[in-house]
């Protein structure tokens, strides 16, 4: 037996190998945004990109988000798959236009004779020390908006995997980069074949009888901690990483809330009106016989993100999924 | 009769109701970057101004050198150098009248601190102890905007409701080359010329948005030049000459306070620093040119003017420094030292009123902090 050699690599290394990949296999796979190019992005993501397969193919473009995603409409429209990043969560939302009034809905406007295969990458949510506009998690405004497939990975391998899909789907996705994740490792060979996720499930990251946490990007591993934590107080939590909230997995989600009986939702954008809100609903929908408990939301408060030196009070941490945990009213395990 | 014979009958003639809405020659740009220093036209100027603008220069250096140097040490998340910029900064401030208003950028701490902002207040944002640490009403300074071109349409709005109320206010806003290209700067350009409203646009070329060369930013014969397609005068000007700066833009606030509606002003500049201390521009600029633009460094340019014409002696380089030096050793002083903050403060400012759920939020984060414990990373 041969023991392979496999070296940790980062969310970012992942993610540039799938834009390397996806280019390398589709030449009609397009890269551009602002400082994507000589730059590799000011996250790198794009590192080499455009060294490698032309500027045509991996482009700077002026400084206008709206004209970004306003230019890849057109190029979708004559058959180009354009990937656009956006630079920080916050300064997508000149592109909001475009995004709801268009991509979303081009595909449902000509009864499917104008679909757009566009993936918009957008970096998101806090926990960087950015200043002001560089940590919002603004998924709720995407999930909100029919037409539009709404991911975000967790894990090194899960953010190649889901890129690679949201590039090849032809449906336009919003692919959310939790940017705090970037340099997060893990065990990914690059050089082995790489698995592509189907756009849509979601996985149990780690199981448990006591409870579900269902949480998403950049809170998983938040929530895997906290469910260690729990292990000394006697709770045996399931963690449930959803990957994909549009289109939303019910099945895995309920198939674990019906295996424990309570759940609590975590996710660091605002509870109100936030994607904690609908995935609640939708459990309590579906699982009311089995809930013990009602379904709880830990999120961040509801208000405009808070400078880097306020930001720890203001992140779902370990303490504060522990208590919504107690919360749940705990009766003995049997 | 063949199309061709048609076409030999046919006498083109404009459409009766077309004539242009505006002579375009007088709102074109100057060939050339205007300048002053070095040449004769410095002469003429008023010596304690360009004394005045040195000393603001040699400050503004030794500011972007000391809070790059606190970036550093961790105690700044991030700054944004206008190192080389300071022209532009410095003449920006002083040619506003204190009834004026001044709309900045991120990059534009230095001219907030020029027109009266407290140093330390003006770098709050960058600080990271909250998104604006200054109070924009004491000395009418917008709050540092960090999405690229959003002040402008502001800027056109603010200027535009102090006419119909009868002031005679202008309003300067900055903006840098790349954000000429975000649709809001298209949008107030727009308003401001058919409003004619009394804004002043100061467009700082300082050659890239973060790694893009204003090549690939624009096809436009000079930034300046976008001025005349919305019917309003272009200038363009050697923005590390602080003279020729400070005389475009005053021409540009007089204009716009005398009812003759706005300017776009381009100066052409060059940003020394990288980005900010998170941008490596090693890898889309060669040292080379930076170098070449070392040798056109603003404050060499003014202080090598005004010593030749015998208007400024070693006391008075010496005492600028000395003003900078003791700026600097409070901001020093002052930044090494950790803010005291409050995260019931989260709660306090979202709406006049928190709402019945903010309240519950905060007893929550207060209740945690009691207990010792609070949301960890
Ligand atoms: C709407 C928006 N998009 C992207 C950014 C990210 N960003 C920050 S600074 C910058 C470059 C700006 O260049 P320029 O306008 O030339 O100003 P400079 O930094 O050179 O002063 C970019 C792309 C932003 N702040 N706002």
């Amino acid at each position: 037996m041969t023991t392979v050699a496999v070296k940790p690599a980062t969310m970012a290394q992942a993610l540039t190998r799938a834009l390397r990949d996806a280019m390398a296999a589709d030449p009609s796979v397009h890269v551009m945004g602002e400082d994507v190019g000589t730059l590799g992005g000011v996250f790198r993501i794009t590192d080499g990109l455009a060294k490698e397969f032309g500027e045509d193919r991996c482009t700077d473009t002026p400084l206008a988000e709206a004209g970004i995603l306003g230019a890849a409409v057109g190029m979708a429209m004559y058959g180009l798959r354009p990937v656009v990043e956006m630079q920080f969560d916050a300064f997508a939302y000149p592109s909001f236009e475009q995004l709801v009034s268009h991509v979303a809905r081009m595909r449902n406007r000509t009864r499917g004779k104008m679909p757009l295969p566009i993936t918009i990458r957008v970096p998101y949510g806090g926990g960087i020390g950015g200043v002001e506009h560089h940590s919002d998690s603004s998924e709720a405004y995407y999930m909100a908006t029919p037409g539009l497939h709404v991911v975000t990975p967790a894990t090194v391998p899960d953010a190649y995997g889901l890129l690679r899909a949201a590039i090849a789907s032809d449906d336009p996705v919003v692919f959310l980069e939790p940017k705090r994740l970037y340099w997060s490792k893990d065990v990914w060979n690059p050089d082995e074949p790489q698995s592509v996720e189907p756009i849509g499930r979601a996985v149990v990251r780690r199981s448990g009888r006591s409870a579900t946490l269902i949480t998403y990007g950049p809170s998983v591993p938040v929530c895997l901690e906290a469910a260690e934590a729990a292990r000394a107080e006697g709770w045996d939590l399931e963690v449930v990483d959803l990957r994909s909230l549009v289109p939303f997995d019910d099945e895995t989600v309920c198939a674990s809330v019906r295996r424990t009986g309570r759940a609590v939702v975590v996710h660091e954008s605002g509870g109100f009106g936030g994607p904690g809100g609908e995935i609640a609903a939708r459990v309590t929908e579906r699982c009311f016989h089995h809930l013990e408990a009602p379904v709880l939301r830990v999120a961040g408060f509801d208000i405009p993100y808070p400078p880097p030196m306020l930001e720890r009070h203001h992140l779902p941490g370990v303490d504060r999924i522990l208590d919504a945990v107690a919360r749940l009213q705990w009766e003995a395990e049997s | 009769m063949t199309v061709m014979e048609q076409r030999g009958a046919y006498r083109p003639s404009p459409p009766p109701a077309w004539q242009p809405r505006t002579d375009p020659t007088p709102l074109l740009p100057d060939a050339a970057p205007y300048r002053v220093l070095g040449t004769e036209t410095a002469g003429k100027a008023d010596p304690e101004l360009l004394r005045r603008l040195y000393a603001q220069l040699v400050i503004g250096r030794r500011y972007n050198a000391q809070a790059t140097a606190l970036t550093k040490q961790g105690r700044l998340a991030v700054y944004p150098s206008s190192t080389g910029q300071e022209a532009c900064e410095v003449a920006a401030a002083l040619v506003l009248e204190d009834r004026d208003w001044l709309f900045p950028s991120y990059r534009d701490t230095l001219a907030a601190v020029v027109r009266g902002v407290d140093p330390v207040e003006a770098l709050t944002l960058l600080r990271g102890d909250w998104h604006t640490g200054y109070d924009p009403y004491a000395h009418r300074v917008a709050p540092l905007c960090t999405p690229l071109a959003t002040q402008l349409p502001h800027a056109v709005g603010l200027a535009h409701a102090a006419r119909l109320k009868g002031d005679d206010v202008v309003a300067l806003a900055i903006v840098g080359d790349g954000g000429t290209s975000e649709g809001d700067f298209h949008e107030a350009l727009n308003f401001a010329a058919v409003w004619q409203a009394p804004v002043v646009f100061l467009v700082q070329n300082n050659g890239f948005a973060i790694s893009v060369p204003l090549a690939k930013q624009t096809a436009a014969p000079s930034l300046a030049h976008k001025a005349v397609g919305y019917g309003m005068p272009g200038r363009l000007v050697d923005g590390n000459d602080a003279a020729a700066v400070h005389e475009v833009l005053t021409d540009a606030v007089r204009h716009a306070r005398a009812g003759g509606g706005p300017t776009l002003v381009e100066a052409v500049t060059y940003r020394l620093e990288a980005h900010t201390n998170a941008d490596d521009d090693k890898r889309y600029r060669a040292d080379s040119e930076v170098d070449a633009w070392r040798d056109h460094d603003p404050i060499a340019l003014l202080e090598r003017e005004l010593t030749e014409r015998g208007w400024l002696d070693e006391a008075g380089v010496r005492a600028a420094r000395e003003d900078a030096e003791a700026l600097a050793a409070d901001l020093r002083a002052r930044l090494n030292q950790d803010p005291e903050l409050d995260p019931m403060d989260l709660f306090d400012h979202v709406y006049a009123e928190p709402t019945p759920q903010l309240r519950e939020q905060q007893a929550l984060l207060r209740a945690e902090l009691a207990a010792g414990q609070e949301g960890e990373l």
